[in-house]
């Protein structure tokens, strides 16, 4: 693993790295097309609305000895919906189907009387309202809306209006890409899935919130230098969080993909399905998009900046004249960093700066992060 | 547990042990009070635990139909009364046409359950007309009456104070008003304290007399409603219950009170203020007097209005006519009289509440009264929605997941995840604790989803320490010695782990604010793990880290720490021998032309 290590300092330093804002096109077109997939999957398949949602069917039967398992194989046999089967006090069956109306329900009930070999009028059929209310859906559409504009203010005001943009796209981005794929993989919608996406609203904001940190932190002093553009900068900045991304990622995958590929796959578990295949899609996009889409997002929005653009025609005429400095520029890609108190004077060394080595020692190395050819 | 102060605590950098110290006292302490408390394991919603189901019939014998618009309400309103904090999980249904079933997990209090979903809570101010002892002594509560009514035995002293303050501007009944049965307030002008002169009121007010004078007050025409009030009889339950069925707000009528557990007949005119006129109504304690639990209520702009009106009418009256009867699902809760108009918008209702009488009250009236009228068909307990084997299976998967967590984390970062496992332990068993014990405490309940979003809660607090991991990393690839790279790496490492955090909190203060049930609940769950997560990580692995800094198995760098500047590919410092624990060899810059 010291490899994984070697890995690390070399992206730290800046002798590795993957132009993410040079291929920014690619990974835009990438997710394009998997919004526009998950849109019309949306579109064309819609999403299968659980009882808590839209209501459904409701049948009691009278005492039985069948067992709640038995019983939702019957209903799920019966109705083709997965069914949520309860025993009551007084040895009754309660099992509930989502999406029914009368005529599928008197159908569904002599099935179930053929399935319990009794007599269907043994069987009460009722139509349920769902407990999911339009009040609580509309109360959450408020509260999200309320916390989105929050959201971008505080980002606004903690980081700089481009970002708070950049984290909203990305937002949606996640968001409409696993209400997608639910879509297409036609799980039923259930309390737990809105939870899931709910969580991944979370984590996606926090996710991209943390690679702005770094960001943020390696273009202070952006503009009192003439090495490298902002987009350099801003590619170095996601190389140099790589490793804790990749590694936030695998923490935060591995026990839902747990949950989801052993708990549902070989338990066959119903529920943990929904919840865990929401969240499981909801953290890859949350992860991805951090990198790919919000921080190339931002660097897209500063590079129209007057200010910004001023500083790239410095530099890129500066590379022009001096291929001499160029060597220095190849070496130094390393190391941004923010030095500590006894060197804040020096503007310069807040975003590049050659550590204790030689220029010689860089001869030969790779090129720089962001480098244009 | 009173976090401590979060930020810059000088103490945490230099005395790593008193926080470590601190934490895992609050563990222990915690831990300890779960184990006192008799609630070890965190409550379960239905989904997992099942519970009890209460089915509700709509009543129509009423003016108001039964249908589909009343019914939704209906729901909503329950569902807000039983999910009072949002985080208990109780789920609310139509079924049928005229049914509602109210689902409750486990271990809540059944009981308080189905009085609050089957109350309408319909209440109105109405003046009383007349009042009569009906004589013989309370003997059932009429708790246990179907109608629910909350006020179990509530002697009436309302007060109402005019000066928009809480209880602490309505003077305090006296000791004698109270054995009286009855205490006023003054309408308090905002610039007088309160006086004693309502005690001395009270004293004059003599204990309601048998005598009904308002026969007189009810114009002609009302023969009938005086018949009915002569021969109501409040002393049986089944008359009480009936009494104020199938009346108009806009009609005078007769209820039942108890004063001092001696029922009262009252002849009650038109409601002058309506319950949907309350904006919202809170349970206080009162501390300044011996009132006890009382229900403060605050008008809407027109409903104070109108209250300041009958009020200053009622006020010129004579007793009883210059008393009102506040009047909730047409049992009189109580009847304080008027000296003079209140203005101000708002009301106390005072009894002999007890706490959760008083705050069951406030909720119905805050949430205002069903559409519809309910009785209850049939109470039974339903097995979990979900099969056991759900949980046990999503559990198991859960583990797994985790302990592939942890391989993936001592492969990469070999001894530093003593420290992460560590921290994660620690943060789970807070996480657990706290759920244990806010069962009783808030009537927390855990659902599936809630578990799965504490797994997922355990990838962000990890984060926390893979960013600070990183940083320190990076500070010895700059070719610094273990110490120092700890303490610089900090304050950065804090910075972008509290910016992120306050995403996922202003996320779960949003959601628990403005929303209802399912993901209120959630919103609670999330909003805990977060502040977890900085209170673990400020008190826990900072100072962990700050201690292992000075181990020498970290601070040389041994292959298996974690911390081996060679692996890590540092930068071989300017000055070739390390001191371990010595100060940092600065980085030199070498400048550019």
């Amino acid at each position: 693993m010291s490899k994984l290590g070697n890995l690390g300092a070399r992206l730290h330093r800046g002798e590795i790295s993957y132009d993410f804002i040079g291929h920014r096109k690619l990974w835009y077109g990438i997710s394009i097309l998997i919004t526009i997939t998950a849109i019309v999957g949306l579109a064309v398949r819609g999403l299968n609305m659980g009882i808590d949602f839209q209501g459904g069917a409701v049948f009691t039967t009278e005492k039985t000895s069948v067992t709640v398992s038995q019983a939702e194989e019957f209903a799920k046999d019966a109705s083709g919906h997965d069914a949520v089967v309860q025993k009551l006090g007084n040895g009754t069956l309660r099992i509930q189907i989502a999406g029914m109306d009368i005529k599928q329900s008197n159908q569904i009930k002599d099935d179930l009387a053929t399935d319990f070999k009794t007599d269907p009028e043994t069987i009460t059929a009722e139509l349920v309202g769902p407990s999911w209310g339009d009040q609580i859906a509309n109360k959450a559409w408020q509260g999200l809306a309320i916390f989105m504009v929050l959201v971008v203010i505080y980002l606004a005001i903690a980081f700089e209006w481009r970002m708070a943009i950049a984290a909203l796209v990305a937002l949606i981005h996640d968001i409409t890409i696993t209400v997608g794929i639910y879509a297409l993989v036609g799980f039923e919608v259930t309390p737990g899935t809105v939870i899931g996406l709910l969580t991944i609203l979370g984590y996606s904001l926090y996710d991209t919130v943390v690679v702005f940190d770094s960001l943020k932190e390696q273009t202070k002093d952006l503009t009192k230098q003439t090495r490298f553009t902002y987009s350099e900068i801003a590619n170095r900045s996601i190389n140099g969080t790589l490793v804790r991304s990749i590694n936030t990622t695998v923490v935060a995958l591995l026990p839902v993909a747990g949950l989801l590929f052993i708990g549902g796959g070989f338990l066959g578990a119903g529920t943990l399905n929904d919840i865990s295949l929401s969240l499981f899609v909801g953290l890859a996009a949350g992860a991805y998009s951090s990198i790919f889409i919000a921080t190339p997002l931002v660097a897209d929005l500063k590079e129209r900046d007057p200010q910004i653009k001023a500083l790239r025609k410095r530099v890129l005429a500066k590379r022009a004249q001096g291929p001499a400095e160029e060597a220095f520029a190849r070496t130094s890609a390393g190391a941004g960093h923010t030095e500590g108190p006894e060197d804040d004077d020096d503007a310069e060394a807040a975003v590049v700066g050659p550590r204790h080595q030689p220029a010689a020692r860089g001869r030969g190395r790779g090129r720089p992060s962001g480098k244009r050819r | 547990m009173a976090a401590p102060k979060k930020g810059r605590s000088a103490s945490a950098q230099s005395k790593p042990g008193r926080s470590l110290a601190l934490i895992l006292i609050a563990i222990v302490g915690l831990t300890a009070g779960m184990f006192a408390s008799g609630h070890t394991t965190p409550r379960l919603g239905i989904d997992l635990a099942g519970g009890t189901s209460i089915t509700l019939k709509a009543k129509s014998d009423q003016g108001s139909a039964i249908n589909k618009a009343n019914m939704n309400t209906a729901v909503d309103i329950m569902n807000r009364r039983v999910n009072g904090l949002g985080v208990s999980e109780a789920e609310v249904q139509t079924q049928g046409n005229d049914n509602i079933i109210v689902n409750i997990p486990k271990g809540t209090n059944s009981e308080k359950a189905r009085q609050q979903v089957g109350t309408t809570a319909k209440l109105y101010f109405r003046p009383v007309l007349a009042q009569e002892a009906t004589g013989s002594a309370v003997t059932a509560s009429p708790s246990a009456s179907a109608s629910g009514s909350s006020s179990a035995s509530p002697s009436p002293s309302a007060s109402a104070s005019g000066t928009g303050e809480k209880a602490t501007s309505s003077s305090s009944p006296s000791a004698s008003a109270t054995s009286q049965g009855r205490a006023v307030t003054d309408a308090l002008k905002a610039d007088s304290t309160p006086s004693a002169s309502a005690s001395t009121k009270a004293g004059s007010s003599a204990s309601p007399s048998a005598s009904a004078s308002g026969g007189a007050a009810v114009s002609e025409g009302d023969a009938a409603l005086q018949a009915k009030y002569a021969a109501l009889d409040c002393s049986k339950e089944s008359v009480r219950n009936t009494a104020g069925d199938g009346v108009k707000p806009g009609d005078a009528t007769v209820a039942c009170g108890e004063i001092d557990k001696v029922w009262y007949k009252y002849l009650l005119g038109p409601a002058a203020v309506d319950g949907t006129e309350v904006d919202k109504a809170q349970a206080v304690f009162d501390t300044q007097g011996a009132a006890g639990w009382q229900v403060t209520m605050t008008f809407t702009k027109q409903g104070g209005k109108k209250f300041a009106d009958i009020t200053g009418k009622l006020a010129q009256n004579q007793q009883p006519q210059n008393e009102f009867g506040i009047v909730l699902d047409g049992n009189v809760v109580s009847s304080p009289y008027v000296s003079s108009s209140i203005t101000g918008g708002q009301a106390q209702i005072s009894g002999s509440f007890t706490q959760t009488e008083a705050q069951g009250l406030a909720n119905m009236l805050s949430y205002g009264a069903l559409p519809l009228s309910f009785e209850e068909q049939s109470v039974t307990t339903v097995t979990a929605a979900l099969g056991g084997d759900q949980l046990h299976a999503g559990l198991l998967a859960g583990a797994i997941g985790l302990a592939l967590v942890v391989i993936y984390l001592v492969a990469y970062y070999r001894g530093l995840a003593l420290i992460a496992l560590a921290s994660l332990l620690v943060s789970a068993a807070l996480t657990y604790v706290l759920m244990a014990l806010l069962g009783p405490a808030i009537g927390f309940a855990l659902n599936l989803p809630a578990v799965c979003g504490a797994i997922v809660a355990i990838g962000i607090t990890a984060d926390s320490f893979i960013v600070y991991f990183e940083r320190v990393r990076d500070e010895i690839r700059e070719g610094r010695t273990l110490r120092p790279a700890v303490e610089r790496a900090w304050p950065r490492a804090r910075r972008t782990i509290l910016v992120s955090d306050f995403v996922s909190f202003l996320a779960a203060a949003v959601l628990f604010v403005v929303t209802v049930g399912k993901v209120q609940g959630f919103a609670f769950t999330l909003g805990l793990t977060t502040v977890l997560d900085v209170v673990v990580v400020f008190f826990f692995t900072k100072p962990l880290m700050t201690l292992i800094a000075r181990r020498k198995f970290f601070a040389n760098g041994h292959k298996w720490s974690g911390l081996d500047p060679k692996s890590l590919g540092a930068q071989p410092p300017l000055r070739r021998t390390r001191r371990p624990g010595g100060p940092a060899a600065g980085p030199v810059e070498t400048k550019e032309a």
